[in-house]
């Protein structure tokens, strides 16, 4: 019995990883008023930025080093991410373009480019087969030695922790500095922020990126430590517009998407660990995510309580001039 | 001196709004967007694969119009971009994001395969094409109806709320095929494929023709609907401000629900097309992601479905043609380069959209100022 | 001889096409309170805009204690010493008072609201404020939230005090708190700009005037030696009659009933509370209330867009005058009840018209449904926006250019054109002149006078009390959603009216 809870359990976890660093990364975004749709285009772009970063060092250094072994990728994935949350930036907040188009677009994009180095890189670099990175994976997937007893993260590595600690962190940031009273100034009323002497573009900015880079840690956690340092095209799937809705279930605070995050995590592995069902009855197991995701938008939604609301100018472009 | 070091304090660019630009220069910028994209897609091919420019855009071009039969085919894919495009308009128009035509269509697709596969030859092809027609528009008006329904009553956001109704629609359709399918293949063979019944015809030999004409159809009824009916009128008031149309006693949650209902009915129709009209079976990726495609089509075309038809023209050809180019053995890439080049063109005419709205005023000369000054 | 503050030099600004600004010069001293007057439009917020950082200049030079100064951005303009208090205020509603004040600022402390909510209170004894640190800006009333900013500014030490149109929301009761509270700042040393367009308020706190009209300086004069109609003449160029037109009522009859309507917000409070009047044939019904006490929600409920907890909306109908009850009914009930209301409701381009429309298909907002089929009729829409185009003198390029890039009278008139087009019997209209010049509030009050001369009960809720005076028959007086008292418009004076908008028996919304 408690080897079952414990297998459940450590399955949810290693499946709320990739969506906390998602839906911590989205807060963080929309914070700054930026609705960044272009979420789970990030999170792909972060797992191959990784994936290329990681195979290209395995490929040209014969003896490869730990440490540069989980620099490498980490750095990778960060800038890779943080890239393509640059060009949403740029788009909506210099050039003031639809946010929701931006986003659509820039995940097309994202999850075009993972695909596309994911199944190409070998063949771009002259050799055949498909991207295997063991080294890599090993670096990623070491842990302390006594969570051995705990099922699935027996061999998960220090991103699941780095995941909790930077959602506290960004718990801590946003209400205890000022730096974030001013970020979500200006998500709440940019012209006040701007009045107040704020630079709201470059919040936006930075918030946009930063929260980018952090989502694109939930694509390398994914690529490197679930599924082991290999590369299957869609094989992130629907997880970062999960991650979008575990924002609105957590009602934009860092605290809450830890916890929305293990629900969601447990919902989605559901059709596994659930004894006794049948192959159809998985499928419909697997809805589950999505419908609880859409019962608590309906619920969020009818009561309308002052503190669970989105930053007041959430998905708006700002301009100062506007008359 | 010490005026330039104040000089350097002023803004370099001061960005102002445009009051309105010239139909012919809006669109000449789009143009060149178009141009700027194309160019850096054919060079980030170039540069990764060392095919040059010219080649690239030659392989792209035989992707699309090489052989008759490619140019139906670009037709057709062109045709059911258009129409899904179509279908999300009315309510993007009113400012419903609805992000679930993927789901909407695959669910009307469902609802015809389900026809299909329960009523096997026994009615007639016309009747059977009629009940199918029928389930798909209904289903899809249900699936797009639901976020209407609490969009009107809560304000729900119905951006996320469509999108989770997107997979829970594939899981619907992934359960059925398990349930038809004792294989556990997850293969579902095209359905009637000796009688053909509920398959549309062919017409003049064409098999594609038919859903080609019947997208048309729709596109010029669309267009009326949305320029010259009450219908339309309300759907803009509604977009423009729900005060507004409140103020005129429009009953703005009757037309969110009817407007997005039609929507969702519109994109039935679509998924109908997709199995009586060409697969005659079903997959969760039936729709391919044409449902998120159509979003960006609606908005590039500025919610005109005559501009559509250039809109979803256009995509098609990209992807097409950078499928053209993936698939060419020397070239090792995959398909997903498609994905990408029309990533990058949409990101540029989303850009380009800035110029057309907003002017840039570059500072003046240091010497003007200060001859002002003086 | 005082020390210049601030000083502008032929500063310049355009909106596109608009001029906003031309060639403007101004002068201001520290240890004083100058008035920036002028009419609305005339370019005063714009100009202060430009010292805040809002805007940037097309040409001239800004000047603080005698170096040349440029202010790109409000930070630029924090650092001179420089605060702006908007009319619109700039605060986050989800914070409080201390979180607002400390925003953005970059004093090098570390991040303590406890710290900070002390120096506030610090703050607010020096110069007699009433401030709690810890409120929610959502659960303030509107001179709280001023408060709010006025400590904002002097906060980070601000020097120089920019207010616009700062009594335009308070009572009288509280302006005369806030003059107070202006002077001691005058006493200390600080500069201190106030725009406005409120005559008995620059003669009786400025210490100098200058004048802006059509976004041209006109001068600038001490206080002590100029009257009203001095000041008058300098704003709008030429001395006009104040005076407005107005006849006397004739064949007056019950037009419209409103009997102990209340309601309440969705967070409970209370909106309209036991509200009732009567409006008349043929007069003009004023109301006057400060603003935010009920009147939106009042014609909002009449207009059958706002939903009652309590009380009677009874319509008597021309000549049969038969009953009819219009709560809660929606708009196109009371239309096909055949009941012709017209309202012009405040906020013209969210509300009224769609700003992204052309005059023709704005026309059609009110005639779309008519006529059988599902198709749009655009000829009538069309003939009435060229009609209206050419008897309201609309400057326009035509009928197809969208409302958005009207003047403001301009789309006042364009929709004033279409209610009134609509032949009401009842006609309520919402601050109908504010943001006009005076020649297009004056072709406003000719149109408000022409309907009531043609038995239209007209409802005009106006903010300028001497305009209610002399255009209205009778007013109505409204404060915290209560009706206070009716005056005849004929003998009431400003002060009595100023004191029952004052009266409210508690229960006032925020």
């Amino acid at each position: 019995m408690l080897d079952t809870i414990i297998s459940y359990v450590s399955a949810a976890i290693i499946q709320a990883i990739p969506l906390l660093y998602g839906a911590t990364g989205e807060i963080i975004t929309e914070k700054s008023g930026n609705l960044n749709l272009g979420i789970p285009g990030i999170m792909y772009m972060g797992g191959i930025s990784g994936v290329v970063g990681a195979y290209l060092y395995e490929h040209f250094c014969a003896e490869p080093n730990t440490v540069l072994l989980v620099l490498i990728p980490l750095l990778s994935a960060l800038l890779g991410s943080a890239l393509l949350s640059l060009i949403y930036s740029f788009l909506t907040v210099t050039l003031k373009a639809n946010q929701n188009v931006t986003g659509l677009a820039l995940t097309t994009f994202g999850v075009g480019i993972g695909n596309f180095f994911g199944g190409s890189i070998v063949g771009l670099l002259g050799e055949s087969g498909s991207v295997q990175l063991p080294a890599t994976a090993a670096v990623y997937k070491t842990t302390f030695p006594f969570m051995k007893h705990f099922g699935d993260l027996a061999n998960t590595g220090f991103l699941l922790y780095l995941a909790i600690i930077i959602a506290i962190a960004a718990l801590i940031f946003l209400n205890k500095t000022k730096t974030g009273l001013n970020l979500r100034a200006v998500g709440e009323a940019p012209a006040t922020a701007d009045a107040a002497g704020i630079n709201v573009d470059r919040y936006k900015y930075l918030s946009t990126c930063i929260g980018g880079a952090i989502a694109g840690l939930g694509g390398l956690y994914f690529v490197m430590d679930y599924t082991g340092g290999s590369w299957t095209n869609n094989g992130f799937g629907d997880r970062g517009w999960l991650a979008i809705a575990i924002v609105i279930f957590a009602l934009w605070k860092p605290s809450m998407a830890i916890l929305s995050s293990f629900v969601f995590g447990a919902l989605y592995i559901a059709c596994v660990k659930l004894p006794g069902l049948s192959g159809s009855d998985k499928e419909l197991i697997k809805m589950l995510p999505y419908i609880v995701t859409i019962v608590v938008l309906i619920i969020t939604s009818a009561r309308k309580k002052r503190e669970n609301q989105p930053p007041e100018s959430l998905g708006l472009s700002y301009f100062r001039e506007e008359r | 001196m010490s005026n330039q070091i104040k000089a350097s304090h002023e803004p370099l660019i001061h960005v102002t709004k445009r009051d309105a630009m010239v139909w012919w220069k809006s669109w000449l910028i789009r143009i060149i967007a178009v141009i700027a994209a194309m160019m850096v897609g054919t060079a980030f091919t170039w540069i990764l694969t060392g095919v040059s420019p010219i080649e690239i855009v030659k392989t792209m071009f035989e992707g699309s119009f090489g052989t008759e039969r490619k140019i139906w085919i670009f037709l057709k894919d062109s045709a059911m971009l258009l129409g899904i495009s179509l279908a999300v308009t009315p309510a993007f128009k009113m400012r419903f994001w609805n992000t679930g035509a993927e789901g909407q269509v695959l669910i009307g697709a469902l609802a015809s395969v389900t026809c299909m596969f329960y009523l096997g030859d026994k009615l007639s092809n016309v009747v059977t094409l009629l009940i199918m027609l029928a389930a798909s528009i209904v289903a899809g008006a249900i699936w797009a109806g639901v976020a209407g329904f609490f969009k009107a009553k809560w304000n729900t956001n119905e951006t996320l709320f469509t999108l989770m109704m997107n997979y829970v629609a594939m899981q619907l359709v992934a359960f059925c095929i398990m349930k038809w399918v004792p294989s556990g293949s997850m293969v579902l063979s095209p359905l009637n494929s000796t009688t053909q019944t509920g398959w549309l015809p062919s017409v003049f030999g064409q098999k594609y023709l038919l859903n080609i004409a019947i997208v048309l159809v729709i596109t010029v009824i669309m267009f009326v609907y949305l320029k010259f009916s009450k219908h339309g009128y309300e759907i803009s008031v509604v977009g423009e401000s729900e005060n507004t149309a409140r103020y005129i006693g429009i009953n703005v949650k009757k037309v969110i629900l009817r407007t997005v209902i039609i929507s969702g009915a519109l994109c039935g129709i679509m998924g109908w097309l997709y199995v009586a009209g060409l697969d005659h079976s079903i997959e969760t990726g039936t729709v391919g992601g044409n449902g998120f495609t159509a979003i960006m089509v609606s908005w590039l075309a500025k919610f005109h479905p005559l501009f559509m038809v250039v809109a979803s023209l256009l995509i098609c050809f990209l992807q097409i043609g950078s499928g053209a180019l993936a698939s060419n053995p020397s070239l090792k890439l995959n398909s997903s380069l498609g994905d990408i080049i029309t990533g990058i063109i949409i990101l540029f005419i989303i850009g380009s959209e800035f110029f057309i709205r907003y002017k840039v005023n570059f500072r003046k000369k240091h010497k003007e100022e200060a001859n002002k000054n003086a | 001889m005082k020390k210049i503050a601030i000083e502008l030099k032929n500063i310049t600004k355009r909106f596109g096409a608009v001029t906003a600004n031309r060639d403007v010069c101004l002068t201001v001293y520290n240890g004083e309170i100058l008035s920036l007057l002028g009419e609305n439009g005339s370019g005063k917020t714009t100009l202060m805009n430009m010292i805040a950082g809002i805007y940037y200049p097309d040409e001239g030079s800004i000047f603080i204690n005698g170096n040349e100064a440029i202010i790109s951005s409000p930070k630029d303009s924090f650092k001179y010493g420089i605060g702006m208090i908007h009319q619109h205020f700039k605060l986050v509603n989800v914070f409080s008072a201390t979180e607002n004040i400390i925003l953005g600022l970059d004093d090098g402390s570390s991040f303590d609201l406890e710290k900070s909510a002390k120096k506030v209170k610090e703050i607010a004894d020096k110069y007699g404020f009433d401030i709690d640190p810890a409120k929610k800006i959502y659960e303030m009333s509107v001179s709280e939230k001023q408060t709010v900013e006025i400590i904002k500014d002097l906060y980070r030490g601000a020097d120089i005090l920019i207010l616009d149109e700062p009594t335009a929301v308070l009572t009288p009761q509280e302006s005369d708190k806030l003059f107070a509270v202006l002077r001691r700042m005058r006493d200390d040393g600080k500069a201190i700009i106030i725009i406005t367009h409120k005559l008995h308020e620059v003669l009786s706190l400025s210490d100098r005037v200058s004048v802006l009209r059509k976004g041209e300086y006109i001068g600038t004069v001490n206080t002590a030696e100029t009257n009203e109609s001095e000041l008058t003449e300098m704003m709008v160029g030429e001395k006009t009659a104040l005076n407005i037109y107005r006849g006397e009522p004739k064949n007056s009859e019950l037009r419209l009933s409103v009997k102990n309507i209340s309601c309440k917000s969705r967070e409970g409070v209370k909106l309209l509370d036991n509200v009732s009047f009567e409006a008349m044939s043929g007069e003009i019904l004023g109301i006057a209330g400060i603003a935010g006490s009920g009147q939106r929600e009042l014609l909002e409920a009449i207009a059958g867009l706002q939903s009652l907890d309590s009380g009677e909306i009874t319509y008597y109908t021309p000549e049969t005058n038969m009953e009819e009850n219009l709560r809660d009914k929606t708009p196109m009930q009371i239309r096909e009840l055949g009941v012709r209301l017209s309202f012009v409701p405040e906020d013209r381009l969210g509300m009224g018209l769609v700003g992204n429309m052309d005059i023709i298909d704005n026309m059609m907002l009110r005639s779309y449904s008519k006529g059988k089929g599902v198709f749009l009729q655009r000829k009538e829409p069309k003939d009435l926006a060229e009609k209206i185009i050419e008897q309201l003198k609309v400057v326009t390029p035509n009928a197809n250019t969208p409302v958005r890039r009207l003047s403001g009278g301009n789309v006042q008139k364009v929709l004033v054109g279409r209610e009134i087009a609509a032949a009401p019997t009842v006609l309520m209209a919402a601050y109908p002149v504010r943001g006009l010049d005076i020649n297009a509030s004056y072709a406003i009050y000719d149109l408000l006078n022409q309907q009531k001369e043609s038995g239209v009960a007209v409802i005009f809720v106006g903010e300028d009390l001497d305009v209610l005076i002399e255009l209205c028959d009778r007013i109505v007086v409204i404060g915290g959603g209560q009706i206070t008292g009716t005056v005849d418009a004929r003998c009431a004076t400003k002060e009595e009216i100023g004191l029952l908008m004052t009266k409210s028996n508690g229960g006032a919304k925020e």
